[in-house]
C-alpha cells in the first residue's frame, strides 16, 4: 500500500523490540468480543487511477458554476481566485502543518495570522479581529453567546433579513445554551421596530448588511436605539466583497461584527470549507473567541508572533472557555489573506465596484421582464425579484435551460408563503454581458 | 494593626479596622508563573467566603481567587490592571488584589497563621 | 595562454564565526520578512480588473467613504512574500511531527486533486438539487463507508471540526432526553479529556462533573458508577483514551451510564488507532464524532479546517441535524427542512449549508485508496509504530504507564526522570533535532507528559533516528548539559518567543507607524 511505508520485515522486527508475538497481543485490551476477526464490509484498497475514475465520475454528474450563467448567491459567491492563491496553499509548510503552538517553527502561519487579523480588523472598522472561525453562520452564533456574557443577558433578537441558516444555527446553538432567541418574519425592507422588540433584558440584535434580500442600508439609526436600550448590535455579512463598496459595520456602530469570507480566496466548495470573519471593540476582547495572533519579541530582541490570551480558551479554561471551538480555518483564512493582498487597495475598491456594476446591469435587464419587481432598490451585487409565480418553479424552468438563476423564497424559508414568489439574484464579476442576455431571454421565455 | 491569615485556596488576608486587605500568596504566585491579567470585582459586590471573587491568569492558566471571608467589596488594586507583573515581584505588597469589608473580622481567626501555611505547603 | 579563472574548490580553513551576521539580515534559506502591509507602495496592483464603466449607484446613503488601508503591491512580491513565510514552518513534508492527539500523518495528495475537481470546487450549495447529484453521492457513499466501518446506523455530516461535532453529539442526547420527557444536568467527564469536552458539556448548560483516573491511566470505574444518578445526561469517554490506552472496561461503561438511562458519548479523536480494527458500535457507544483530519488525513492547514461528523445508535439516530441526505428510488434527496421528513426529529440546524465538502471529498479518496484492508493496516502500523517507540525509550524516559501493558497510537512519557530539564526543554530541544515536539503538558492528569504519537506513516528509519535523538537528548539531561536545553531552539527561525510579554500587552493588528498618521 503506497501510503505505509513499514514492510513485513520491518513489522516482524519491531513487534521483536517490543516483546510481542503479533499484532494481537497490541490489541489485548479490547473486549475479545469487539475485535473483528476479519476485514470489514467494503472494498479493497485502489491505486491512484482507478481512485481518479469513480471520484471523476461522480464530479461529472454536477453542473458546475463555470459552466453556465450563473447567479447563486444567498450566502456562497463565485468570484475568480487568482492562480497564485491555491498555489501557495498548497505549499506543504502552510497545508501540512498544525496549530501553531510552537511559534520557533510556526512563524510562517502566525505572521499571516497577524495580517489576516490586520486585514479583518480593516475592512470591517473595527478595531480587534481573530485568526476565524469555522463560517460566518457558527461566528454569528458564537458572537451572540459573546453579547450575552458582555451584557449579562439572556436574549437575542435575530432581524427576519438575516441568512435564515444563520438564523437557525443561532437559534439552535445559543436556545440550548440556554438563551431565548427571537426571530422575526422573513420579508424584504421590512421595518423592524427594534425600540419596543429590545427590552431589559436583551443583551443584542442581530442585523445582516447587506442583508439576505441583497438590501444595504445605513444601520447606525438601529445601532442607536439598541446601545439606548444597554444591549449590543451584531453586524453579520455574508458577501465580504461588498466592503470594499459599503460603509462597514464598524462606521455604522455595530459592537460586534461577523460575516463569511469565503468571496475572497476560498471559492464555493459546495458549502465548505469556509472562512468566518470576527471582529469588535477592543473592549470586548476578552470576551472574543477562537484563537488571537499577537506581536511579540524572541529571546535575541526580533519581532515574532505567538498564539495569546489563551486563557479564554478551552484547552486551558476547559469548563469555563468562552467557546468549545478548538480549529479555526486556517488554511482558508491563508487563502483569504493571499488574495486580499494581491487585490490590495485599489484592487478590492475596483472589484467591489465591477460587483456592484455587474448586479445594476442585470438589475436593469430583468426588472424590465413582464410580471418581473426589483424588490430591493439599493444593493450591493444581490438583489431580490418578486415573480409573478412560486420562484422555485422558476428556478427549476431555469436549470433546464441551462441557467442558474438564483435562490428561490423556499429554499430559504420552506413553507412560507409570503416569500414564495421571491428569487434571490446575485451577480459578481465573472457575469458577462452574454450571460446577462441569455438570463433575461431564459427567464422571459419562462414566464410567458 | 493585624497579623496576615491563609487559607489553603493561597490567598493571604490582612485585616484593619474590619476591612481585610487580600492577595495570593508568594507561592501561588510562583506556581502560575508570569501573571499577565487579573480579573477583579465590582466595588461593591457581595463576596462569600470560599467562593470566586476574582481571576488570575498567566500564560497558560487561569486561576480562580476566592474570597477568604464574606463580606463586600470596597476597594480593588486598579494598578494591577496596568501592570499585572506586580502580582509576581510583591505579591503580599504591592500585588494586593482587593479590600473587603467584612460581615465577621473575628471569622479570620479561622484561618491559617504563617506558620501553619508555611507547613501546609511544605505538604504539598 | 594561461587561464587566470582558477578558483578554490575546496572548503579551506577560513575561521566560522559563531554570531555571524549577514548585511541584509537574511540567512541563507532562512529570509526575514516583514508584515505584507510594511511592503505595499501605492501605484501597484496584483490583480488585472477592468476599468468600472461609471454606472449609476445603486447603493443609496450606504456607499463607503474613505479609505480601507490595504497594501498594494505585485503579484511577483506577494506570491515571495507568502513563499518566505512558509519556509518559517515545520510540516509534516519536511519532518515527523509525532504531536500526540493531533494525528499529524501523511496527506495524500491524490485527495487535494480530487476536493479540486470543478464538479466539487466549483458547485453552489443552494443551486437546485438536481443539478448536483454527484454531490450527494459523495455525501452518502462517505457515510456508507463511516457508518460500516464503525457499525452504527447513522451519521451527521455537517459539523465543521471535532469540538463542534461534540456539540452535535450532545445536543442530539439532551434532544433525546427532553423527548423522554426528562430532565438531566451532569455530564460525567474523566479528568484526562480534552479540554473541548467540558467546554462543550458547559456550553449548552451541563454541569460538568469529573471522574478520576486510576494508576493504570484508566476511567476509574467504581467511581464512576458513584458518580451515576438520574441526573446524568451522559458519559464522554475518549476511547483509546489521552494517555494513548485502550478503555478496557468500555463496555462495562457502557452498561454503567445505559443503567441510569444515560448516554455513552466517546470523543473519537484517537479512531485512527482502532479504524479497522474494532467498531465502536460494538463497544455499547451512542455517539462519537469523528475529525476527518484526523484518522482520514484531511490536511490540517496549520489549524484547520476540519471536519467532524458525528455517528449515532439507534437510540440518537432521530435527532440527526438539518441537513442530511437521503437515498430514495429515484436518487438522492438533501432535507433541509423539519417539514420535508415527517418522521424524523432533528434537533435543529448546525451550520449554514450541508458541511465540509472539501474535506468530504479528500476523506473518501483517502478511503477509497486504504480500502478495508489498507484502513486495518493503518490502525495496525500506528500502534506498532507508538509501542516500538515506547518500547524503544522507556528505560530512559519515564513512561507512567508502560507497566499496565501496550499502548495504542500514543506514548506516553515524563520528565521526572530529570533534575533541571523539563518537558518544555526538550521540546524545544528536539527542534534543534529536526522534529516538531510532541505534545507536552498534555494530558492533565500526567504531570510533564510527553505524548508521543508517530503515526502509521512514519518508516522505521525516520522512527529510529527519532529515538537515537530522543536517547541522546535524555543522556544530554541526565549529564546535566542544562545549557544544551534552556536556550533552545538554536537553530529555529526564532528562538523562544516572550509569551508573557504578548498576553501583559496585547498587540493583535499592524498600526501605522506614528510619522505617517501625523503626515497625513
Amino acid at each position: 500500500m503506497r501510503y505505509l511505508p513499514l514492510t513485513d520485515a520491518d513489522r516482524r522486527e519491531m513487534l521483536a523490540r517490543i516483546g510481542a508475538k503479533s499484532m494481537d497481543d497490541l490489541f489485548a485490551d479490547v473486549p475479545e468480543a469487539a475485535r473483528l476477526k476479519s476485514l470489514v464490509d467494503l472494498p479493497r484498497h485502489k491505486g491512484e487511477l482507478e481512485v481518479e475514475r469513480i471520484m471523476g465520475a461522480m464530479a461529472a454528474r454536477n453542473m458546475t458554476a463555470s459552466s453556465v450563467p450563473f447567479f447563486v448567491g444567498a450566502g456562497a459567491y463565485k468570484h475568480h481566485v487568482p492562480s497564485s492563491v491555491d498555489h501557495i496553499i498548497q505549499r506543504s509548510e502552510f497545508l501540512t502543518s498544525y496549530t501553531p503552538y510552537q511559534p520557533e517553527i510556526a512563524q510562517g502561519t502566525l505572521q499571516y495570522l497577524f495580517e489576516f487579523q490586520t486585514q479583518v480588523a480593516l475592512l470591517t472598522g473595527m478595531e480587534v479581529a481573530n485568526a476565524s472561525l469555522y463560517d460566518g453562520s457558527t461566528g454569528t452564533a458564537e458572537a451572540v453567546l459573546m453579547a450575552s456574557r458582555i451584557t449579562r443577558r439572556n436574549r437575542a433578537v435575530l432581524s427576519g433579513t438575516l441568512h435564515p441558516h444563520y438564523a437557525a444555527v443561532v437559534e439552535t446553538v445559543c436556545a440550548a445554551a440556554g438563551m431565548e432567541i427571537v426571530t422575526l418574519p422573513a420579508r424584504p425592507l421590512s421595518r423592524e421596530d427594534f425600540a419596543t422588540l429590545v427590552d431589559d433584558k436583551t443583551a443584542c440584535v442581530v442585523v445582516q448588511n447587506p442583508d439576505v434580500f441583497g438590501s444595504v442600508r445605513d444601520l447606525s439609526p438601529i445601532a442607536d436605539i439598541v446601545h439606548g436600550k444597554g444591549a449590543l448590535m451584531i453586524a453579520a455579512f455574508t458577501e465580504v466583497v461588498s466592503l470594499g463598496a459599503v460603509t462597514p459595520p464598524g462606521h455604522m456602530g455595530a459592537d460586534i461584527v461577523v460575516g463569511e469570507g469565503q468571496s475572497i480566496g476560498v471559492g464555493l466548495n459546495f458549502g465548505g470549507p469556509y472562512v468566518g470573519l470576527f471582529a469588535a471593540k477592543q473592549q470586548y476582547l476578552r470576551q472574543m473567541p477562537g484563537r488571537l495572533c499577537g506581536e511579540t519579541v524572541d529571546a535575541d530582541g526580533r519581532r515574532g508572533y505567538v498564539l495569546t490570551l489563551s486563557t479564554r480558551e478551552q484547552h486551558i479554561r476547559r469548563e469555563k472557555a468562552t467557546s468549545n471551538i478548538c480549529t479555526n480555518s486556517g488554511l482558508m483564512s491563508l487563502a483569504f489573506t493571499i488574495h486580499m493582498s494581491l487585490l490590495g487597495e485599489r484592487g478590492f475598491t475596483r472589484l467591489a465596484a465591477l460587483n456592484h456594476e455587474a448586479a445594476c446591469a442585470l438589475a436593469s435587464r430583468l426588472e424590465k421582464v413582464p410580471g418581473v419587481e426589483l424588490v430591493t432598490p439599493h444593493f450591493f451585487n444581490e438583489f431580490t425579484l418578486r415573480l409573478p409565480r412560486p420562484a422555485h418553479e422558476v428556478v427549476h424552468a431555469l436549470a433546464g435551460k441551462g441557467v442558474l438563476g438564483g435562490v428561490p423564497g423556499a429554499r430559504l424559508w420552506p413553507g412560507e408563503k409570503a416569500v414564495e414568489n421571491l428569487l434571490v439574484v446575485a451577480a459578481t464579476e465573472v457575469n458577462t454581458e452574454t450571460d446577462r442576455v441569455k438570463y433575461e431571454a431564459a427567464l422571459t421565455e419562462v414566464l410567458s | 494593626m493585624s497579623e496576615t491569615r491563609f487559607t489553603e485556596q493561597h490567598e493571604w488576608v490582612r485585616i484593619e479596622n474590619g476591612v481585610a486587605t487580600v492577595g495570593i500568596t508568594r507561592y501561588a504566585a510562583e506556581q502560575l508563573g508570569d501573571v499577565v491579567y487579573v480579573e477583579l470585582p465590582a466595588i461593591g459586590k457581595k463576596v462569600e467566603a470560599e467562593k470566586e471573587a476574582a481571576v488570575v491568569e498567566s500564560v497558560k492558566a487561569a486561576s480562580e481567587v476566592y474570597a477568604p471571608l464574606s463580606g463586600e467589596v470596597v476597594a480593588t488594586n486598579d494598578a494591577l490592571s496596568a501592570d499585572p507583573a506586580k502580582v509576581n515581584a510583591d505579591p503580599e505588597g504591592e500585588g494586593w488584589f482587593m479590600k473587603i469589608r467584612l460581615v465577621n473580622p473575628g471569622d479570620a481567626q479561622k484561618l491559617m497563621t504563617r506558620d501553619a501555611y508555611d507547613a501546609f505547603v511544605k505538604g504539598l | 595562454m594561461m587561464n587566470r579563472e582558477g578558483r578554490a574548490t575546496t572548503p579551506g580553513n577560513a575561521a566560522r564565526p559563531d554570531a555571524f551576521q549577514t548585511h541584509s539580515g537574511h540567512r541563507a534559506l532562512v529570509q526575514e520578512e516583514p508584515l505584507i502591509f510594511e511592503l505595499g507602495r501605492p501605484g501597484k496592483i496584483g490583480v488585472d480588473l477592468p476599468e468600472p464603466k461609471g454606472t449609476q449607484s445603486r447603493l443609496g446613503n450606504t456607499a463607503r467613504r474613505g479609505f480601507i488601508g490595504l497594501p498594494d503591491l505585485s503579484e511577483p512580491e506577494v506570491v515571495r512574500h507568502y513563499v518566505r513565510l512558509s519556509q518559517k514552518n515545520f510540516s509534516i513534508d519536511t519532518g515527523m511531527f509525532p504531536l500526540g492527539s493531533c494525528t499529524m500523518k501523511h496527506n495524500p495528495r491524490l485527495n487535494e486533486k480530487m476536493a479540486r475537481l470543478p464538479g466539487f470546487a466549483d458547485i453552489h450549495p443552494l443551486q437546485p438539487q438536481e443539478t448536483v447529484p454527484g454531490a450527494f453521492e459523495v455525501m452518502d457513499e462517505l457515510a456508507r463507508w463511516l457508518k460500516v466501518l464503525t457499525g452504527m446506523p447513522a451519521v451527521a455530516m455537517s459539523p465543521k471540526a471535532g469540538a463542534h461535532g461534540e456539540l452535535c453529539g450532545l445536543m442530539a442526547i439532551k434532544a433525546a432526553i427532553e423527548a423522554r420527557g426528562e430532565k438531566r444536568t451532569r455530564i460525567l467527564v474523566p479528568e484526562s479529556a480534552h479540554g473541548t469536552n467540558p467546554a462543550t458539556a458547559a456550553l449548552i448548560g451541563f454541569t460538568v462533573d469529573s471522574i478520576p483516573a486510576t494508576p493504570r491511566g484508566r476511567v476509574d470505574l467504581a467511581a464512576m458508577k458513584a458518580k451515576l444518578g438520574p441526573d446524568v445526561a451522559a458519559v464522554m469517554v475518549t476511547n483509546p483514551n489521552t494517555c494513548g490506552l485502550f478503555e478496557n472496561e468500555v463496555r462495562e461503561i457502557a452498561d454503567a451510564i445505559h443503567g441510569v438511562g444515560g448516554y455513552f458519548y466517546c470523543d473519537g479523536a484517537n479512531y485512527n488507532a482502532i479504524v479497522g480494527r474494532v467498531r465502536p458500535g460494538d463497544l455499547g457507544i451512542d455517539a462519537m464524532h469523528i475529525n476527518l483530519h484526523k484518522t482520514f488525513s484531511t490536511p490540517h492547514g496549520g489549524g484547520g479546517p476540519g471536519a467532524g461528523p458525528v455517528v449515532f445508535s439507534d437510540a440518537l439516530a432521530p435527532f440527526v441535524p438539518l441537513p442530511y441526505v437521503v437515498s430514495e428510488a429515484g436518487g438522492h434527496r438533501l432535507v433541509e427542512h423539519a417539514s420535508e421528513d415527517p418522521a424524523a426529529k432533528p434537533f435543529g440546524r448546525m451550520v449554514a449549508f450541508h458541511g465540509q465538502m472539501g474535506m468530504f471529498t479528500r476523506a473518501l479518496t483517502y478511503m477509497f485508496s486504504h480500502g478495508a484492508d489498507g484502513l486495518r493496516q493503518v490502525a495496525e502500523d500506528a500502534v506498532l509504530n507508538a509501542n516500538y517507540i515506547l518500547a524503544s525509550l522507556k528505560d530512559v524516559y519515564n513512561a507512567p504507564f508502560a507497566a499496565s501493558g501496550p499502548c495504542m497510537h500514543e506514548a506516553l512519557f515524563d520528565d521526572t526522570a530529570f533534575e533541571g530539564v523539563t518537558t518544555l526543554d526538550i521540546a524545544k530541544a528536539l527542534i534543534d533535532e529536526g522534529f516538531h515536539p510532541m505534545t507536552v503538558y498534555f494530558p492533565l492528569v500526567v504531570h510533564g507528559a510527553m505524548l508521543v504519537e508517530p503515526t502509521e506513516t512514519e518508516s522505521k528509519e525516520t522512527l529510529d533516528v527519532f529515538i537515537a535523538s530522543m536517547r541522546g537528548l535524555a543522556e544530554d539531561a541526565r549529564a546535566g548539559k542544562v545549557e544544551r536545553f534552556k536556550g533552545a531552539p538554536f537553530l529555529a527561525p526564532r528562538a523562544r518567543l516572550d509569551e508573557t510579554a504578548a498576553a501583559r500587552k496585547p498587540v493583535l493588528r499592524w498600526e501605522p507607524p506614528k510619522r505617517a498618521e501625523a503626515a497625513e
